[in-house]
């Protein structure tokens, strides 16, 4: 008696849950292309590199990550992600604040403006500082005889990362306070904040997930810009060297071992980067679902 | 405290959205800034917060100039139509947020902000719902947080943009009734904005016209209603019928009929139109005497309080709406399609180059 009516509700339940979705083929189909893609371009690469890395065995791999250069390496780059990390960040909120909650002449330039250095190649801007501080260029006469260098040393490096990284928190903030409206920050000023106030105690809470994510971002790419501060770099192993730029050299040296143990470290840190932007995403749709 | 708005003039990228706005706010009244959308009521309620500025005017506050006051310094409780709330912060913390900004001299105690807080969320009657954040609560009970943050910095003027345009029919009339009580006890000078004349009619001490950047019309609810000064404030404080004639003889003839303009000085073929309400549209079924007009049953809407009539005029084709009671609708028994008399009562006749 109940196994005849236990079936039809089970039947039942089937068709209503796949008239929602794709049929089982199509769904195989598409994940599948998708694991394939990433595999293809994602974990098999990422694989190669660390098995190359360790191809001569640990004690070369340490070897190669900790002799001069490369240390020289890492710490320029550090330096330039360090300082233009922050000067993006500052720069990044006070332009999104700016086109976001005010209305001025010039908005939509500044926007346009901003954009720029992801509509031009890489190379370009670097070129650019060449030609605007380089020894034949604009500025250079100048600079050398007051014994200023920029081009082939470290200003140049840090300028050409500065450059090439400024969109990422700035594009990050903009559509996300443009969003939220000006209302919050009207309350607040009405009910006696100042501007310093409403900043800290309204508009920043409001961010703060997604200024993460633009500075996570502009970190990645900081430290793993090429084209731009290869351009203005002039390789000068041991003081003028990035790691990318660094990999490079040891590639073209036949040092494959070095290059990939190099390499591994920039793979590291766009795996750390992928799980601390996860661990703001998923803090952003918290925050999110929670409203 | 009195507001004094005195012939402010306000732009945006050449449109006048503001045209010599002249308005008086007496001490603790409840008045209502009424219009259609881009009438100004929003810019003109912004500009005495001090969240916009205008080009032109004066503003005092209890007779002091405060045109040049920033936001900050104004002391108006502002309560936004989408409200605004903090949402980073819980109920608690929003109603707190105007106490802890204060300048350290004059901040209370923590306790006494608390303290404090409790109170309002009791007055507004959020008390249990002190931890909650904005996403979690109804429309309305966001508005009444939003409402007791304003109220938290004990305003001079509590201002009020579209307090009940986001919220459902029902709630926004508990809310409506709920504020007229609020504004009965604690007798702050409030201003609010809407575009919904039954609201303003029902809850303001004085209603405020405005249309096209200008104020049309200020006086009590039953000042606009039943001696609109113009056209405008006729047709925008509920429905109107149009019927449109001549002056003849220091009379308005229309149609049939003839209504004395004393003391109205208009030349003879003066173009006028006479507008009325709907439930001044008396109908029979023959004629009682010579001032009638005839008319054909279009369509009868029989629920509601009233009978609702949509008549077509056979000299002109026009349509006429009126609103019949239901015992009168019931003694007529009138189908559509049946010929009718119409007689108009209460005609206001104004001419006919005003501008709605």
């Amino acid at each position: 008696m109940h196994l005849p009516g236990g079936a039809t509700r089970k039947a039942k339940k089937i068709t209503a849950a796949t008239r929602l979705t794709e049929p089982a083929p199509v769904r195989w189909i598409l994940t599948g292309t998708a694991f394939l893609f990433l595999g293809l371009f994602l974990f098999i690469p990422l694989a190669a590199v660390f098995s190359q890395a360790l191809e001569k065995g640990v004690g070369a791999y340490f070897a190669a990550i900790t002799e001069p250069d490369a240390l020289a390496a890492i710490k320029l780059t550090l330096i330039a992600a360090g300082i233009s990390v922050p000067l993006n960040l500052v720069f990044g909120l006070a332009a999104a604040w700016a086109i976001a909650k005010f209305d001025f002449r010039g908005k939509s330039l500044l926007i346009t403006l901003i954009d720029l250095p992801f509509s031009v190649s890489p190379v370009i801007s670097g070129l650019i500082f060449v030609l605007l501080f380089g020894l034949q260029g604009w500025t250079g006469e100048w600079l050398s005889a007051h014994s200023f260098r920029i081009i082939f040393a470290v200003p140049g490096i840090v300028l050409a990362t500065v450059f090439v990284t400024f969109p990422f928190v700035a594009r990050e903030l903009i559509p996300l306070m443009q969003s939220q409206g000006r209302e919050e920050e009207e309350a607040a000023l009405v009910l006696g904040a100042g501007g310093f106030r409403t900043f800290f105690m309204v508009t920043l809470p409001n961010i703060k997930w997604g200024l993460l994510y633009g500075v996570i971002l502009c970190n990645a790419r900081a430290m793993g810009e090429f084209g731009a501060v290869s351009v203005v770099s002039g390789h000068i192993r041991g003081l003028t060297n990035t790691l990318p730029l660094h990999v490079e050299i040891l590639y073209n040296e036949y040092n494959f071992t070095a290059a990939f143990a190099t390499a591994s470290l920039l793979a590291f840190l766009a795996i750390l980067t992928l799980v601390v932007k996860s661990l703001a995403e998923w803090k952003v749709r918290e925050q999110i679902s929670a409203e | 405290m009195s507001i004094e708005i005195q012939n402010i003039n306000k732009r945006f990228d050449g449109f006048h959205a503001l045209r010599n706005v002249n308005l008086t706010v007496p001490s603790g009244e409840l008045v209502a800034l009424l219009g259609p959308s881009g009438s100004g009521k929003t810019t003109l309620l912004r500009i005495i917060a001090g969240l916009e500025f205008a080009e032109e005017g004066t503003i005092l506050f209890n007779g002091e100039e405060a045109t040049h006051r920033n936001a900050k310094e104004r002391q108006v409780g502002f309560v936004f139509q989408h409200y605004a709330l903090f949402r980073h912060l819980n109920v608690f913390q929003n109603v707190a947020f105007g106490l802890q900004v204060k300048p350290r001299k004059e901040r209370l105690s923590k306790g006494e902000i608390s303290d404090k807080v409790h109170e309002l969320l009791r007055l507004v009657q959020l008390e249990q719902l002190a931890k909650r954040y904005p996403a979690q609560l109804s429309g309305g009970q966001r508005q009444r947080v939003a409402l007791a943050r304003a109220l938290a910095v004990e305003p001079q003027v509590l201002l009020l943009d579209e307090p009940f345009g986001a919220l459902d029919a029902k709630v926004r009339q508990e809310l409506r009734r709920w504020l007229r009580k609020l504004h009965d006890e604690i007798h702050v000078t409030s201003l609010f904005v809407t575009h919904d004349q039954e609201e303003a009619l029902e809850v303001a001490d004085r209603i405020v016209v405005m249309n096209e950047g200008q104020v049309e019309q200020i006086g009590t609810p039953e000042e606009v209603y039943d001696k609109p000064a113009n056209p405008f404030v006729l047709n925008f404080l509920g429905n109107v019928n149009l019927f449109h004639g001549r002056v003849h003889e220091g009379a308005a003839k229309i149609a049939d009929l003839s209504v004395d303009l004393p003391a109205y000085g208009e030349a003879d073929g003066t173009a006028v139109v006479a507008y009325v309400r709907p439930y001044d549209i008396e109908i029979n079924r023959n004629r009682q005497g010579s001032e009638e007009i005839e008319a054909v049953v279009r369509r009868i809407q029989g629920a509601g309080a009233v009978a609702r009539f949509e008549l077509e005029r056979l000299d002109t084709r026009e349509i006429i709406e009126a609103e019949l009671t239901k015992e009168r609708y019931r003694e007529l028994g009138l189908r559509s399609g049946e010929k009718v008399f119409v007689k108009p009562r209460n005609m206001r006749v104004f001419a006919q180059d005003y501008q709605i």
